[in-house]
Formats: C-alpha cells, structure tokens, sequence
C-alpha cells in the first residue's frame, strides 16, 4: 500500500513526523501518550465507511445526497412561521464568505479589530431599528433571546414568575420552557378567539406583583399586530412588570418599534436581515434595551463598546466583561460561549445596505403582497380568511375548516402543484383544527400567488 | 528568502483608518433596491391604510446611507483587519481547536440545496439535508461509542444545556429531582461546565486540582452524595493533561447513581484513541466547529453536538432525526420525556454538513492521523516553548501532554514586570496572536497553545520564534513592549471605556449623546 497524504495535515509526512520526534527525544507519537490507560483505550479502530479522499470523490458525495431535496426556491413559497424566505443581498454573502471574517474566532481588538468593529456597528444600526441604545452580539437564535431577556427581567425585578402569552411562536415557546425551567415559574394568557390578539382579560386576570415580565410577541405568531402593546406595557408597569417584546425586525421600517409602546426589553430573531434559511441553521437573536447601567448589567451576551486607542483611532473591546461567564464560571449571568457572530455581520451588512428607506420599503412590499394575496385567496370558495379579525402584517391565517379538507391534504396537494403551502396550525393549536398560516416576503410574485389562488379553486373544487 | 520570524518582525496589517459606517452616510444614496408591489391590485395608500394609524412607525430608523461600492469597501477594510484561521498561524488560541476549513465544504454548504431549505417542510422535500444529519449521527456511534445524537444545541456551551437539560428530565422521570440538586465539576474543566448548570438550577461544586495537576479525587468523594445529579468534565483538561483516573471518577459517580457527562471540546487529540464510552460516560457533547473543522465565523454559528447511551433517548432533545425503511428520514417528535427543545428548528445544519464531509473525506484512519499529528504537533512545541526565557509550564511533572499546554509567564513576570496582557499586545505586531486563558489565572500569567494538525512544522518554529523575540523584548528592549502594537490595524486601546458607564457606548447613537469630536465628554 502507498503512503497515504492528507492536505489538510501537513505534518502527517513520515519523514517530517521522524525529525520532529527525535527532536522532541521519543520515538514515536505513542510514546507521547503513554499515561493514557489501557482501561480506557480503544479495544480496536473505529468504523468508518470508507472515505473520500479525493475532493471531487466527496462533493460527488455529498451534493448526491443534498440534491435530493426539493428547495423552497424550487416551488413556490409561503411558508412562514418563524422563518423567512427572504431575499439575501449578493453583497452579504460577499463579506461573510470573506474567510477573514469566516474563519476567525476570538481574537484581541488588534488583529481582529474588523470583527469588533462590523459587530459594533450591527449593535448601532439594530439599536436604531428598534429606538433602543443597547443591542447585544446575537445569540443562538431568537427563541434564546426571548428566554434571556425573560431571565435578564427576573433579575431586575427580583421576581420568579414571567408571563407568557399562547400566540407567542410555538418554536420559541417550547425553548423558553426548557430555559427557565426549573426556578422561573410561566404563566400563560390565552389569546382573544375572535382578534387573535393577547387577551387583555386574561392578562389582568393574571398580573401581580410577583411577576417579572409579560412577553408580547409583535406581530404575534398568527402573523397579527398587537395593536394594544402600550396598553399591556402600562398594565405590566403598574405592577412593577417589565414588558418584554419579542418583534420581527424586518417589519420595523413600518411599525412602530417596540420601544415606542413601553417595551423594557426588545428581543427577537435576525434571520429575516439577510440571512439565509439554511434549514432552520441562519437563525440569530438580538435583546436590546436602554443603557440604564442595571440593564446593561443583565445581559449574559458579549457587548462591544468603543474607546479611544494612544493614536486617536477608534478602537474596540468588552463593556462589562466580569458579567460574563469567561470572566466568572460560577457566578455569571447566565452564561456565554460561541453564539452566532457572522450572522451578526450579515445582518449589519444587510441593514447598511438597504438603509431607511430599503427598510420602508421593504416593509411596504411584503404589506402590499399580504393583501393582494388575501385578496386573491378571497375569490377561493369555501376558504374563510376572518378567523382572526387582527390585522396582519406578513402572514395570515386561511380558514380551511369549511372546505371538507385537512390543510395537511390541502398542503399535500398544493405540494404536487410545486406550492409550499402554509404552517398547519393545529400541529401547535388544535383549537385551530382546519387552519393554516400563510406567508408573503417581498420575493412573493404576482405569479405565486396567482398559482396558490388558482390551485386552491382547482382542489377545493 | 527571508525566514519566518524576520518576514513576520516586517508584517504590518492594513491599517484604513476605517470610519464608522455612520461616517460614511450620504442622504439619498442606496446599497440595494427592493421589489416595488408585486401587481397593482391595491394602492399603496390601501395597503398602509390597514394598519392601526398608532402603529405606523412616524420616522425612518436612522439607518446608513451609503451604495454598493462604498459599502463593499467598508466591509473589505474590516475585513482586512481581522486576520483567522486562514490568514495566520492560528495556534495562540488553545482550548479553541483552530484548524484549517476545507473549502470544499464551504462551496457544499453554500449551495442552494442547502441555503433555501425552509425549517417546516414537509420531510419528502428535505430527504438530503435529513440524510445529513442522520448520517453524521451513525458516524458518531464509532466516534464517542454512543448510541442516539442530537445536532440540535448551538455551540458547545448550548451542549452543556442539552445535557444539563437531559440531567433534570432523567431526574424527573425517577421522581428525584427535587433531592438531586448538586453537579459536580473541576476547575479547569471548561468555564460552561460550572456556568450552565447553574441555569438549570443547580448548586455547582468545583474541584480543584491537586498537585499533579489533576481533579483531586479525595475532594470528588467528599463532593459525591445522594445529592448529586450529574458530574460534567472535561477531559482532557484545559490544561492538555488527560485525567488518567476518570474511569475511576464515572465509576465512583455510578455508585451514586450519578449520571456522567463529558465534555468532549478537547477531542482533537483523542480520536481512534479512547472515546466517551470507554471512558464510562453516560453523555457527552462534541464541537463540531472545533474538532470536527467547520470554520468559527468570529464566534458562530457553531454546534454542539450530543451523545447519548440509548437508554437516555427518551430524555433527549425533539425532535430526533430517525430513518425507517416505508418514511424515509423523518422527524420524530414522540419524546413525552423529552427535556424539550434547546434551540430553534433543528441545529445549525451549514455546520453540520460541513463537518460530515470532512470526516467522510478522511475516515477512521485520517481522524486517527489528525489526532495522532495534533499530539506530536503539541509536545513538539511544548520542547520549544520552555525553551523560551521566561517561559514555564503548569504542572511540569507531566512527561507528556494531549493536543494543548497551559503555560505561564511567571518568570518572566517576575524579571521583567510584563505578563501575559503584555505579550498579548506584543503578538499582533507579528501577524499573529494569541489569547491568555480561562479565568480564573491559578496559572499565574498563564497562556494556552494550541498546534491542531493543520499546521506544519515551519508554522510552528515560526510561531515559537516569535514568542521568543517577544519574550527577547520584554528583557531588553522594555519602551518597545510597552507601546506596542505599532504594526496592528490600530494602537494601543484605553480599557477605562469598557467598565464606567459614564463612559462605555455600545452603539453609536450612545456614542453620539456622550461625546462629541474624538471621545471628548459633551
């Protein structure tokens, strides 16, 4: 058998292994790990199929296997719920792709100044989407962000109980209950059966001093405005409550940014900025807050704060580092770790690259498409779209009950049709037996919706 | 041709004296358009008229203005002060496992069978990306001897969640959990092991080491009670020494009934040579932006991969990726004892993917190789290493060391009065760097190496090289330590910013309401 080479370890030459070993004074890598026991060595070599070794062998390989998914660029997509079919600039996957950027880690404000500073500027430019002075390095995703912020509110307020409402995104909710498992007790308030909005009689029902925060999900999972935020931020106040608002960023350019109605906390999910679905993989969460030093405090997350350097350049590091849990392992906030950094550079390079007035109208564009598909679905018999009478923004709730026909056959069939229909609703609400949530982005055609009012006629009969 | 360390003494990185982005706006001016209306069915004046006039944002968000070009330009300039894996000798950053990406698995992941899958699809139409995952989940059994996987935790400290969450739901389960309210870790185990716990509610004893520089397992049998749930260790540890007595350590706990978790983030030294499951552990979690070569993206996305025997499926993560013959690959969601979901969806797949071709483009005898090179890279540079003035290492007892060393400046401390901080600041002038250590320092002025099998021999003479003119420098020529960096992207920053909040600005508007000019107070 030849000699096996590895480009990716160039110190596997037998030749280069013989000198680096006499140097080091043994005589071969096992002398090296003598002290590791016989007890707890491998009684025999791994199994492994056979490998690859030659780069067209692995990409034959492994693009054989992802060929054999049918993409949402491939059909015609309105499916939502917690992920966006958005448009990605060309320009962000330039600079992500950058391997400076790509295959860097946490390097010193130095030599890895670029990453301080991309991600200095995605904390400015999120602070001003959401009218805030404070934005964290993204986490893990925006169900994190949520528990977080959840958590930072039981801190402040030294108090154990946070309220939750049933509209809130099924996905994140089921993180936030394993997050705040097992010390923060969740209250949760129904939804108003005719709005789709937080039931403002449950929340009072269930408010009290004990409770640290009301999380309000804007617009909430069934795609409706909570028009009444500031008065739910005002009765949370009134009990001493934070209100904690968990928003879609990229609707911001149009609606009011949380802070505006009395949110303490903002949170949410950046996928929508440019990042791609990635099967659910481009996800990343923002918190942000005011710069009240008992806010800043709270946060678990890496934040990058601006200083002066000896020859008056702008130069970068860690605002408060002793909160993490790098700096103190048992005494931490929560904690911290390798969260989801170039997300957060793509989605600054997204938000510079559409500006305010790309936000707009980027806003305006999935607004527009959301209406003319409820229109269109309108002439659709039998499909009923006043199940929630809340208005939407991105996504909307198409009643199917009436039609004889599960959204799971309906989707089956759409599907056949080259149509990704929308998120079966009863999977998370079988109160919502017969109904599906529909999504617009701004890639929606005229053409996509069109085909889904059409193949609807044809399967509804 | 010039060798390593005078071609690194002349490195000077590209110094734009780059604005911030806000500085570079322009009224009017657009990077990139959107779509108008898709039709004109509705007026625009329609459209906005159904939202709750209370609800229309009044202003614009104040955000850049600035087109195309100046805005590739921007970022290229950021980019160049940032150096990575790919642009330097990464080998300063121990405990990370910095190693080279192939690009291979880049251009895999990047492709639009993977970029524009929807999480929620129906599972006929995501049959590849489930392959994936599932596949990589059967090169796990050989890999940690493991049964059941989960891909769905974010990064290695999210494994920690993962398992701290399985701990309580097995707790749970045998109506414990209430009376299990201890877990037991050691002080130079990784900083999550301590943290993460304690998020999950419980009370974290730390064991210290003893004067071999391993977990004292006097103080472990102390620690262990009918109290304690779960015992997490790194091994080995951040120190590169591999704990020799852990089957004595897991034997121990499962006397108490205790479950073991490992922390496998400093695999890379291990493969084919001893796993999980030799080690007598119930779980563990493996990074695969560590270990197994996804790129680090300045701090995720990544993976934390978990491994689990099968008797604790039922704790696990939902949803499992499971394959039968009539399905195909599926989700399975029926886990009433599940611990619930620890992240969004299911993972982050671009790692995932890219770490199953790595393996399967090196096998069992390529991993056995990366690891078997990383030991030899790492004593290799050991040798070097204390042959430096000043420089030391913690517990020199130890013949030998795994795929990483702690080491300390102590000596040089004492001689010269720079540290660690110091040397930090030095490096970059060099075209590299390196970071000190987990805190807290019981190494005194401690710094952590770590040579993975990307880099030859070359690298590592050049790298130690330039730790020795460094530490060269500190002896003789103290004015130039003292200001450097000189050749960085920028100078030397006042860390007073960072702690005041009279003073620290985490966005710019904040910077902008305290400052006017160059930092002078308004």
């Amino acid at each position: 058998m030849g000699k096996k080479v590895y480009p990716y370890i160039p110190n596997s030459e037998p030749e280069v292994q013989k000198e680096m070993l006499e140097f080091i004074g043994v005589k071969s890598i096992e002398d090296l790990i003598a002290d590791i026991p016989e007890e707890v060595r491998m009684k025999e070599a791994m199994k492994l199929p056979e490998p690859f070794t030659d780069e067209v062998g692995i990409y034959r390989h492994v693009s054989g296997i992802m060929n054999k998914n049918v993409t949402a660029e491939e059909l015609r997509c309105f499916l939502g719920a917690g992920c966006y079919n958005r448009y990605v600039p060309a320009v962000v996957d330039e600079v992500i792709n950058r391997s400076e950027f790509l295959t860097a880690y946490a390097g010193e404000p130095y030599e890895d100044h670029g990453r301080f500073q991309a991600l200095f500027e995605y904390q400015s430019m999120m602070a001003e989407l959401l009218d805030f002075d404070v934005c964290n390095v993204p986490t893990y995703d925006g169900s994190q962000a949520a528990s977080t912020a959840l958590r930072m509110a039981t801190r402040i307020t030294r108090r154990k109980e946070v309220i939750v409402p049933r509209n809130l995104n099924p996905d994140v909710m089921k993180v936030v209950e394993t997050y705040l498992q097992p010390d923060v007790k969740i209250t949760y308030v129904d939804y108003n059966d005719k709005t789709g909005r937080i039931c403002l009689d449950s929340l009072k029902a269930n408010l009290s001093e004990r409770v640290a925060a009301v999380l309000v999900m804007n617009p909430n999972f069934f795609g409706v405005i909570e028009d009444k935020a500031q008065e739910i931020s005002d009765m949370a106040h009134k009990v001493g409550a934070m209100m904690v608002a968990y928003v879609e960023p990229s609707t911001l350019g149009v609606l009011t940014p949380p802070s505006h109605y009395g949110a303490d906390i903002a949170c949410g999910e950046i996928q929508s900025l440019g990042i791609h679905m990635n099967y659910g993989g481009g996800v990343a969460g923002f918190i942000a807050t005011s710069e009240k030093p008992e806010m800043v405090e709270e946060y678990p997350s890496r934040l990058f704060g601006i200083a002066p350097t000896s020859e008056g350049e702008w130069g970068f590091g860690d605002v408060l580092w002793e909160r993490t849990s790098f700096a103190n392992r048992d005494s931490a906030k929560e904690f911290v770790g390798t969260h989801s950094a170039l997300w957060g550079i793509a989605a600054g390079v997204y938000l510079a690259s559409m500006g305010p007035q790309g936000m707009k109208e980027l806003g305006e564009a999935i607004l527009q498409r959301q209406v003319c598909l409820k229109k269109q679905l309108a002439k659709v018999n039998g499909v009923k779209l006043d199940r929630f009478s809340g208005t939407p923004f991105e996504e909307i709730v198409v009643d199917f009950s009436g039609t004889g026909k599960s959204v799971e056959v309906i989707n089956e069939k759409l599907l056949e049709k080259g149509i990704l229909g929308g998120y079966d609703l009863e999977r998370s609400f079988p109160e919502l037996e017969g109904c599906s949530l529909l999504c617009v982005t701004e890639q929606t055609t005229s053409e996509d919706i069109k085909a889904i009012a059409d193949a609807l006629c044809e399967i509804l009969g | 041709m010039m060798d390593g360390l005078s071609r690194m003494k002349k490195f000077h990185q590209a110094r734009w004296n780059e604005p911030i982005i806000y500085q570079l706006s322009e009224p009017g001016q657009r990077g990139v358009l959107v779509p108008g209306p898709c039709c004109d069915c509705v007026s625009k004046e329609e459209v906005l008229g159904t939202l709750p006039a209370h609800m229309v944002r009044k202003d614009k968000a104040n955000l850049p203005e600035i087109a195309q070009l100046q805005l590739v330009r921007h970022y290229n300039h950021l980019s160049q002060g940032n150096i990575g894996v790919d642009g330097n000798i990464d080998i300063g950053q121990g405990t990370c496992t910095m190693k080279y990406s192939p690009k291979v698995n880049e251009r895999l992941a990047g492709s639009p069978k993977l970029l524009h899958m929807h999480p929620l699809q129906p599972a006929k139409t995501a049959q590849g990306v489930l392959e994936i995952i599932h596949k990589t989940g059967e090169l796990f059994k050989s890999i940690s001897g493991l049964d059941v996987f989960s891909v769905q935790p974010g990064g290695g400290s999210h494994g920690v969640l993962a398992l701290a969450s399985i701990v309580r739901a097995y707790w749970r389960d045998k109506g414990e959990e209430e009376k299990r309210d201890e877990v037991i870790t050691t002080l130079f185990s990784h900083p999550a092991d301590a943290a993460v716990p304690i998020v999950k509610g419980y009370k974290v004893i730390i064991i210290q080491p003893d004067s071999e520089g391993y977990p004292d397992i006097e103080a472990f049998k102390a620690a262990l009670s009918d109290r304690t749930a779960a015992i997490f260790f790194t091994n080995p540890e951040d120190t590169g020494i591999f704990n020799v007595r852990i089957k004595e350590f897991t034997k121990l706990a499962h006397e108490k009934g205790v479950l073991c978790c490992y922390d496998q983030a400093n695999a890379n030294g291990l493969l084919g040579i001893t796993r999980t499951a030799e080690a007598d552990f119930d779980m563990s979690f493996f990074n695969l932006h560590k270990t197994f070569s996804a790129p680090h993206g300045c701090g995720g996305p990544a993976t934390g991969m978990v491994a689990a025997k099968k008797e604790l499926r039922p704790y696990m993560p939902v949803p499992m990726v499971e394959y039968s013959p009539e399905k195909g690959y599926y989700l399975d969601f029926d886990l009433p004892k599940s611990c619930g979901k620890i992240k969004s969806f299911w993972g982050v797949i671009p790692v995932v993917l890219k770490s199953y071709s790595w393996i399967m483009s090196l096998g069992a005898d390529g991993l056995r190789e990366v690891s078997r090179v990383a030991i030899l890279n790492n004593n290799y540079c050991m040798k070097k290493i204390l042959a430096i003035k000043g420089a030391s290492m913690s517990f020199p007892h130890h013949p030998s060391r795994i795929e990483q060393v702690r080491y300390s400046w102590e000596k040089l401390k004492q001689d010269t009065g720079f540290g660690t901080a110091d040397v930090q600041r030095c490096i970059p002038d060099f075209g590299t760097h390196y970071w000190s250590s987990h805190e807290p320092f019981v190494i005194p002025e401690p710094f952590t190496i770590e040579p993975s099998e990307s880099y030859s021999k070359t690298d590592i003479d050049d790298y130690c090289a330039v730790l020795a003119e460094i530490s060269r420098m500190c002896y003789e020529e103290p004015e130039a330590v003292k200001n450097a960096p000189q050749n960085s992207t920028v100078h030397r920053i006042d860390d007073d910013y960072f702690d005041d909040p009279a003073k620290y600005s985490i966005t710019w508007r904040s910077y902008n309401r305290k400052y006017k000019g160059y930092f002078e107070p308004k």
